[in-house]
């Protein structure tokens, strides 16, 4: 478990990042916390001829914060979301989430942007993101531009980065006082990637409600009509959970997100989003 | 008289350096000139080798078996009625017979250079239909795993004790169960290691390896390679964990010492954790199919059993093929008074990884088959599972009890210990609590099982020696002496890799001598510094080791008390040796005095001192050769989750019985441990293969080790039923702890899924087979 051998180069700024990472073609990756690309790296599964490592840049550490929400570099560590160190304006969703990835060793040094880039199926921010309605700040050789959250992973450990891109912030907009959400992971063992992972998110004040589901070999995904079941109820009632999980079955087979054959994996990913649900609407 | 000796709770000696990190493990040596080694590895479960190139420049640093002529192809071997002995080629030779099998070794001055070297090497193959499944392995249109073998099945053992037509005969119920145990594989923290180094002064290939069986090791090596005893030593350095994966010789160990000896110079190979779980042996693979006959109250009159064993590509050296199958029948009545019994054994050969006994060996498929049966009888016969268990428990006043499978159970309150597990569960307070739904929609169960420990068997006749296998204990050696400052040093030919022996093993002769532990130090795990041994497997060694240390002390007193007696100038017959001095009528000399004469000052001996001086080389067998026998019972109270399959264990509770404890302490680790790997064997572990034979668990990402948050606090007794056939009454206590989970927790989940009147019959039990056993249950 020796990675292939590679090119390193430390990137001074973000300008640097970006012309090394242009200039090297599509081989070159950029590292930050390395989490999940250095056990990659150690199973050959990456073999990349050069390694930009974003680790000096500073301002990929910066959060700013404002009237309508937060701006966070994706160099932020997520022990630093868990903690508080980082603002939190999702009336603790982020903390619950950060606190949720791995174990504390992986949580000092994995960053918010590098497992958002790494698009792993079941990594823990991206669903987040989703159901907050985030955005990714992004820079490369052409310049700046903002994805949304749910268009930035299109299939497992793919985003719509382009080669010499890097995410260069997370802009997460401000809940509501009147806003709730519901996290439910389920894994085989504590700090797993999960096997199903709901986040829901209904801002009346706001008219937002949004589900998001991730877990599977398919890229996460919005499930809009459980959405609208959350936004419209009132209270929890076991009829309105057989509704949801009604409706996150058809939402999953018509997303083609589980196999609708594995009656376990559908019953999984349809039972942890009513309990996303239901906390959501039990707070 | 010191009070650190046996039955004190003091800490281990090893402590130190293990929680300091200052051991040494194979990989801590460091020798100069020193290269690296990987393998390059079958990527097919099975095909035809053709050919295997170097990378150009990388000639002269990659050999394939074509290279190897002088070389012997490992050869187990057994007596064990129709076992077909097969090489296992040091690498892979014409085939390939599983994914992940060594085609060549490269080596380099670096670990990741020689991996880039193993990565470029070019094979050329040719696919075959792999033999992935036992039971397809079977029907005779399989594949040949083995060309030369007419078919799959390389063993089939047969046994027969009592009147079973009688026992047929009477039953009142007749109750068949099929089960399944899961292809796992040990799991130490340390992998496996091998550094090989000639050391042209001594004439002498030196091996470093991270093992449990250092002489056997040695002899392996030298007759595999051709050499001389005198030619090999082999050195187990602290040793991160074994659980019996490190019990016998791999092909890797072999070429690394083939290609030191062809370099002349010291080559070391690392496995890492993907080598490990993608072809290092595995275990616990069986399936079983049981008929329990019983009266009308769930009494077990007689028992038809056969256990079929998948044994992966090879039998291992020093163990073949058979003996798990073998030891899976011979210890399916369990702890109870099953007086007829029909067993059969089949072993099969499959494209997959060799098979090795796994802490607890066949125990916990024989534990999960018995104690999972013995809740089906309980439930049709309408009673409780523990008053059931209590009926067909030995009985105390039947100790020792010849068990049908002629298991010779030497001491013990079987009924006592499993009561005193009754009691810390309270199972009427979960059927209290059954009566109510839970507010969170789980379903509660709870679930018995009682097993025994065969510990430390010796020769047989009905284990070892009668399997006509190469490794056969027998009289295990112990050299003790005493220092020139009146210290002990003992060397014995057992390894230590975590079980505390250097502490457990001092105690021994701190009991003997009254020589604080401080003052003993314990050698072992090198050929050079013991005698002789087999080392370290099956709970053997504080029993054997122990008993060789005690002796030796007990032969070394006599010396002792003739110098303290002349120094004294009194009559021999009027000392004692005790208290780590020789005490006369008015005086004593300590051993340090005494020492000094002897080591030092001549002059001040007597004129009969004896020749063999104050060292003794000594031996020790149990007074039986069928092993001493330990005793447990366990209880889990789960609570599993029918909308996910989860199960979490609330409750779990341990009486555990190794006879003298010799240190408590090490004792309660030694079970918890086990009950920690118990619990992967019963929910978490499985070394899954595609239908090509493919390994699927190949990183800890899918293959799942119970960590801390698994394995939940555990209510722990013990009894002390010392041994009437061992030194002080000690019997082994390393395997107990893995052998009752697996049959605890799965009673306590069919318990809980019984008002679905479906039954769990397959480890790990996993959320889906959970959900899958009560998608059957509303089917219905």
């Amino acid at each position: 478990m020796k990675p292939a051998s590679f090119e390193y180069a430390r990137a001074e700024s973000l300008d640097d990042a970006i012309g090394l990472l242009s200039g090297a073609g599509g081989d070159a990756r950029p590292l930050a916390g390395g989490q999940s690309l250095g056990p990659m790296l150690n199973l050959r599964i990456a073999r990349p001829t050069l390694l930009v490592d974003l680790s000096p840049i500073a301002e990929l550490r910066e959060v700013s914060e404002d009237e309508d929400g937060i701006t966070i570099g994706s160099s932020v560590v997520h022990s630093a979301v868990e903690d508080g160190e980082v603002p939190d304006v999702t009336a603790g969703l982020m903390r619950r989430a950060a606190s949720g990835i791995a174990y504390r060793a992986v949580r000092n040094r994995g960053t918010i942007g590098g497992s958002l880039a790494h698009a792993d199926p079941a990594g823990d921010w991206a669903p987040v993101m989703m159901a907050l309605g985030a955005s990714l700040g992004v820079m490369g050789p052409e310049g700046g531009r903002s994805v949304e959250a749910d268009a930035f992973i299109t299939d497992p450990l793919t985003t719509v980065l382009e080669p010499g891109e890097i995410v260069e912030a997370i802009r997460v907009p401000r809940l509501s006082d009147a806003a709730r959400w519901g996290h439910h992971k389920l894994c085989v063992k504590p700090g797993d990637f999960a096997e199903s992972l709901a986040v829901v998110v209904r801002d009346p004040d706001r008219n937002r409600c949004r589900v998001a589901l991730a877990g599977a070999t398919h890229a996460p995904i919005l499930l809009d009509d459980v959405a609208g079941l959350v936004a419209d109820a009132d209270g929890w009632s076991d009829a309105l959970a057989d509704e949801i999980k009604n409706a996150a079955g058809s939402g999953i087979a018509a997303a083609g997100f589980a196999d609708t054959g594995d009656r376990y994996a559908m019953n999984v990913h349809a039972t942890v989003t009513v309990r996303a649900a239901r906390e959501a609407l039990s707070r | 008289m010191s009070d650190r000796g046996v039955g004190a709770s003091i800490p281990r000696k090893e402590d130190d350096r293990f929680l300091m990190g200052t051991g040494e493990y194979t990989p801590d040596v460091q020798l100069s000139g020193m290269w690296h080694a990987a393998f390059n590895r079958a990527p097919i479960a099975h095909g035809r080798l053709l050919s295997v190139k170097a990378p150009s420049g990388a000639e002269g640093q990659v050999f394939s078996s074509a290279d190897m002529a002088d070389i012997k192809p490992i050869r187990s071997t057994a007596s064990l009625p129709g076992f077909k002995p097969a090489d296992f080629p040091v690498l892979a030779k014409d085939k390939m017979r599983y994914a992940g099998e060594q085609v060549a070794i490269a080596v380099a001055p670096t670990r990741a250079e020689a991996e880039d070297i193993a990565d470029a090497i070019e094979v050329e193959y040719e696919e075959l239909p792999a033999v992935v499944d036992m039971n397809e392995g079977r029907e005779p249109s399989s594949a040949l795993v083995h060309d030369h073998w007419a078919d799959n099945v390389c063993c089939e053992t047969e046994f027969a004790n009592g009147d079973l037509d009688a026992a047929r005969a009477a039953a009142t119920h007749t109750v068949h169960r099929r089960f399944r145990m899961a292809r796992q594989t040990p799991f130490p923290m340390e992998g496996r290691g091998t550094l090989a180094h000639y050391d042209s002064r001594l004439d002498e290939l030196v091996v470093w390896m991270s093992h449990q069986l250092p002489h056997p090791m040695q002899r392996g090596i030298a007759h595999f390679l051709d050499l001389e005893i005198n030619r090999v030593r082999v050195i187990c350095p602290d040793v991160g964990g074994g659980f019996g994966l490190k019990t016998h010789l791999d092909g890797e160990t072999m070429a690394v010492c083939w290609a030191s000896l062809k370099l002349g110079r010291p080559i070391k190979w690392v496995q890492d954790r993907l080598e490990h779980l993608i072809c290092d042996a595995d275990c616990r693979n069986h399936q079983y199919a049981m008929t329990a006959y019983t009266d009308e109250a769930g009494k077990i009159l007689g028992m038809e059993v056969e256990c079929v064993v998948d044994a992966g590509a090879y039998s291992p050296w020093p163990w073949p093929i058979g003996v798990e199958a073998a030891t899976g029948v011979g210890n399916l009545q369990g702890p109870y008074t099953v007086e007829a019994m029909k067993g059969r054994s089949v072993t099969v050969c499959t494209n997959k990884p060799p098979s090795q006994p796994f802490r607890g060996v066949a125990r916990p498929g024989a534990c999960f088959t018995d104690e999972l049966t013995m809740d089906a009888i309980a439930r049709i016969v309408g009673r409780e599972p523990w008053e059931v268990r209590l009926d067909n428990l030995v009985p105390p006043d039947a100790m020792p009890y010849d068990t049908v499978t002629r298991k010779h159970l030497d001491s013990g309150d079987y009924p006592e210990a499993f009561r005193r597990c009754v009691a810390a569960i309270d199972p009427g307070a979960v059927r209290e609590r059954q009566k109510t739904p839970e507010p969170d929609g789980r379903l509660m169960g709870v679930g018995f099982a009682c097993f025994y420990e065969q510990t430390a068997y010796g020769t047989g006749p009905f284990g070892y020696s009668a399997w006509g296998i190469e490794l056969v204990p027998g009289m295990e050696m112990a050299t003790v002496k005493l220092t020139p400052d009146g210290g002990l040093w003992a060397s014995v030919g057992i390894q230590c890799h975590g079980q505390g022996l250097e502490t457990t093993l001092a105690q021994v002769a701190t009991s003997e001598l009254g020589l604080d532990p401080d003052r003993i130090a314990i050698r072992h795990g090198d050929t050079a510094t013991a005698y002789a041994g087999t080392g370290t497997y099956a709970s053997r060694s504080i029993v054997v080791a122990g008993g060789a240390i005690a002796q030796g002390c007990r032969e070394l007193k006599p010396r002792l008390a003739r110098i303290g007696a002349h120094l004294l100038q009194c009559d021999e017959a009027d000392v004692a040796v005790e208290n780590a001095e020789v005490r006369g009528p008015g005086a004593s000399v300590s051993f340090a005095e005494i020492a000094e004469a002897f080591y030092h000052h001549p002059e001040n001996l007597p004129d009969e001192t004896d020749r063999g001086g104050l060292t003794v080389t000594t031996g020790y067998n149990d007074k039986v050769h069928g092993g001493v026998f330990g005793f447990g019972a366990h209880g889990a109270v789960v609570a599993v989750d029918p909308e996910t399959g989860q199960v979490e264990i609330l409750d779990y509770a341990i009486v555990d019985d190794c006879g003298t404890r010799v240190n408590p302490l090490v004792v309660k680790g030694q079970v918890i441990g086990g009950y920690a790997q118990g619990i992967g064997n019963a929910l978490y572990e499985e070394s899954d293969y595609d239908e090509n034979g493919q390994p699927l668990s190949v990183t800890l990402a899918d293959y799942h080790v119970p960590a801390a948050p698994m394995v939940p606090d555990v209510k722990y007794d013990y009894m002390e039923s010392p041994s009437p056939y061992s030194t002080m009454g000690i019997k082994g206590v390393g395997e107990s702890g893995a052998i009752g989970p697996v049959g605890a927790i799965g009673n306590a989940v069919n318990d809980a899924l019984k008002g679905l009147g479906v039954e769990i019959a397959e480890t790990p039990i996993t959320p889906r087979r959970v959900f899958d056993a009560i998608e059957r249950g509303r089917a219905r």
